[in-house]
């Protein structure tokens, strides 16, 4: 009954993610064996847009990087797009994110040698190829047609955040996973990444997956849902 | 466009550590090709110049000796010979041109060598080419003090015809000793890049009667220049028989560019040494590149992380660190290059004062697309240990923060 309850189904269209029996555990520097993530079921359909809540510690980002394929799994599947995560190389993995996902990080993870237009285009160089003009269309989206040149130190922490962004959606991914984005942007700011975030994928046809603990931002979603309830070992931590 | 522009950011951010490393390699590359050029260029050149002469007769001694200091003008005379000795080897019916010379003068440092108008007449010093002297001026009358000055020497004493000079006894120069004689130049030679270049010519009998010399030996010579007949390689071998195995009065040096081959052979361990020290400064260098990106790594592995975040292959990021280690070698033979011009310019200057012996640093030898390679190579391979550390980078540990 109780697993019954923790199942978590966000699906009532085409099916594009879908997670069952997911676990992951780290070794503790004491040796004991800390189980971060355990997801019986978790789903999401082609081009909703979902939160998750959690707070630190709850599991968050290992979850994304485990639906991302960085991180592999203990036990469990994960089907994205119709391909089983598990089953595939870790080769085979990195081109299905690279053309799939989008992730935009906390701390935007940029890079610092390359100008806005070139974090763009390097994002779009291991998917499946350059578009230059969709890049440059992509930046004038978030407001950076003017900063093509700039780079990242040169941005301030906003437009560092809309270059990210841009780069998310620069192989047009079936969805977008985002850690915390507004966690170093202030209230007003954090407002605006949050709408910019969901219009562009929504115009994208991306679906959106994203964690975060700041209400404002969870606030700003039709559906949140509470990690504690998908994670269970977060149940277990707690028991 | 991915590697390249991912490996181009990369040398760019790391530019002080490419630079240095760079130039390392510079140097390693610039060394390695010009000690390979300097040893191969003079050793072709060395044994192939024989001022268009088979063969040198000289005193009892070394043939090394008698051939550095007759052709090459170098080393002292080891000895004199009469002058009927010079009739006898002319008269061979085998023998096409016997030119006698005679030193032991100098004017400033410059050898002074006498000998006779056939010379400048007769004899060929390459295929084809005779000696020949800058517009204006003439060879010299064998009756008269004068003096044809070669191009070398007029350049770095800024002789010309019309001066006059006074030669100083002995092959060293020294400003006491010098004789009263008066020589006039009357012509200064076309560059022939010979040793011929580095001597002031003067008549034989100048050298023979220059007073304080000794009246017994005024007719001696110090050496004679032997050109045999064409095919006379079978006389040259009954004349090495004759003077050297049979004969113990005089030495006949024969083929020249054989006696000079032993030379080479000789000294050979110089030019393992020096190209050993190369090939340990290439080591180093590689190192050095294998050093720097290693130690970068830890500032890199952020950058690692999200690249493969974004999708890149392990094999793509390991790739891009051997293809920056290959680079910055590949750059660094660029300039390389330039350093190779440099030492080759300065080796070949000492050579041509001290030799006469004019090496070209811009001809083609092999050495400069192996060393190239090998450097570029060697460089790659140095990048393998820090592109396996880049390959096994923990993305998910190196994309901070977990939550």
């Amino acid at each position: 009954m109780m697993l019954q309850n923790l199942q978590t189904t966000l699906s009532s269209g085409m099916l594009l993610l879908q997670v069952s029996q997911l676990k992951k555990s780290f070794r503790s520097p004491n040796g004991d064996l800390h189980t971060v993530v355990d997801v019986p079921a978790f789903a999401l359909d082609e081009k909703v847009q979902v939160a998750l809540s959690g707070e630190s510690g709850s599991g968050k980002t290992t979850f994304l990087h485990l639906i991302a394929g960085i991180l592999k799994p203990d036990s469990g599947l994960i089907t994205l797009a119709g391909q089983e995560m598990s089953a595939l190389s870790e080769p085979a993995r990195d081109r299905l994110r690279a053309t799939t996902i989008g992730y935009i990080f906390q701390t935007f993870n940029l890079l610092q040698g390359y100008t806005c237009l070139e974090n763009v285009l390097l994002g779009m160089s291991f998917g499946p190829g350059v578009d230059r003009a969709f890049a440059l269309s992509l930046l004038e989206r978030v407001g950076l047609a003017n900063k093509l040149k700039h780079y990242p130190r040169q941005l301030s922490t906003g437009q560092q955040q809309r270059v990210a962004v841009a780069r998310a959606l620069a192989n047009r991914p079936k969805l977008v996973l985002a850690d915390e984005p507004t966690g170093n942007l202030d209230h007003k700011n954090a407002r605006e990444a949050i709408a910019l975030i969901r219009e562009a994928c929504r115009e994208n046809g991306a679906a959106l997956l994203l964690v975060s603990h700041d209400r404002d931002v969870l606030a700003q979603f039709e559906t949140v849902q509470g990690l504690e309830k998908i994670n269970r070992s977060l149940l277990e931590n707690a028991n | 466009m991915t590697l390249p522009l991912v490996v181009w950011k990369s040398l760019r951010q790391h530019a002080l550590s490419t630079t240095v490393t760079a130039l390392s390699i510079a140097l390693a590359g610039g060394l390695l090709m010009s000690v390979w050029v300097v040893k191969e260029q003079s050793q072709a050149t060395f044994t192939g110049v024989n001022a268009g002469f088979d063969a040198v007769l000289g005193a009892r001694g070394s043939k090394l000796q008698l051939v550095l200091n007759a052709i090459f003008h170098l080393e002292a005379s080891p000895g004199n010979l009469a002058w009927s000795d010079y009739l006898d080897i002319k008269k061979n019916p085998n023998v096409d041109i016997a030119l006698p010379i005679a030193v032991g003068d100098n004017y400033l440092g410059y050898r002074l060598v006498g000998t006779l108008p056939e010379l400048f007449d007769k004899v060929e010093y390459a295929p084809g080419k005779h000696y020949a002297v800058v517009p204006g001026g003439n060879f010299f009358d064998p009756t008269r003090r004068e003096a044809v000055v070669g191009s070398f020497v007029a350049q770095k004493l800024h002789l010309k015809p019309g001066d006059t000079f006074h030669p100083f006894h002995g092959l060293i120069f020294n400003e006491k000793d010098q004789h009263s004689e008066t020589y006039v130049v009357v012509g200064v030679m076309e560059p022939s890049n010979t040793p011929a270049d580095r001597v002031i010519w003067i008549p034989l009998a100048g050298i023979q009667k220059m007073s304080g010399h000794n009246p017994d030996a005024a007719t001696d010579v110090s050496a004679v220049l032997v050109k045999l007949k064409a095919g006379g390689g079978g006389a040259g071998f009954r004349m090495d028989m004759m003077y050297n195995k049979q004969g113990n009065r005089l030495t006949f040096a024969w083929p020249i560019g054989q006696v000079m081959a032993e030379l080479f052979n000789k000294i050979g361990w110089f030019d393992k040494i020096l190209a050993l020290v190369s090939y340990l400064v290439a080591l180093v260098a590689a190192a050095s590149i294998l050093a720097s990106i290693y130690n970068s790594m830890n500032e890199r592995r952020r950058e690692i992380a999200i690249l493969r975040a974004l999708g890149a292959r392990r094999h793509t990021i390991f790739g891009a660190i051997l293809l920056e280690a290959a680079a910055i070698s590949a750059l660094g033979m660029l300039v390389g290059f330039i350093f190779y011009a440099v030492i080759m310019n300065g080796a070949a200057s000492v050579i041509r004062a001290q030799t006469g012996v004019v090496l070209d640093p811009f001809r083609f030898n092999p050495v400069m697309l192996w060393a190239p390679a090998l450097l570029i190579g060697l460089g790659a391979l140095a990048g393998i240990v820090p592109a396996m550390k880049a390959y096994r980078t923990d993305v998910a540990e190196h994309l901070v923060p977990m939550s």
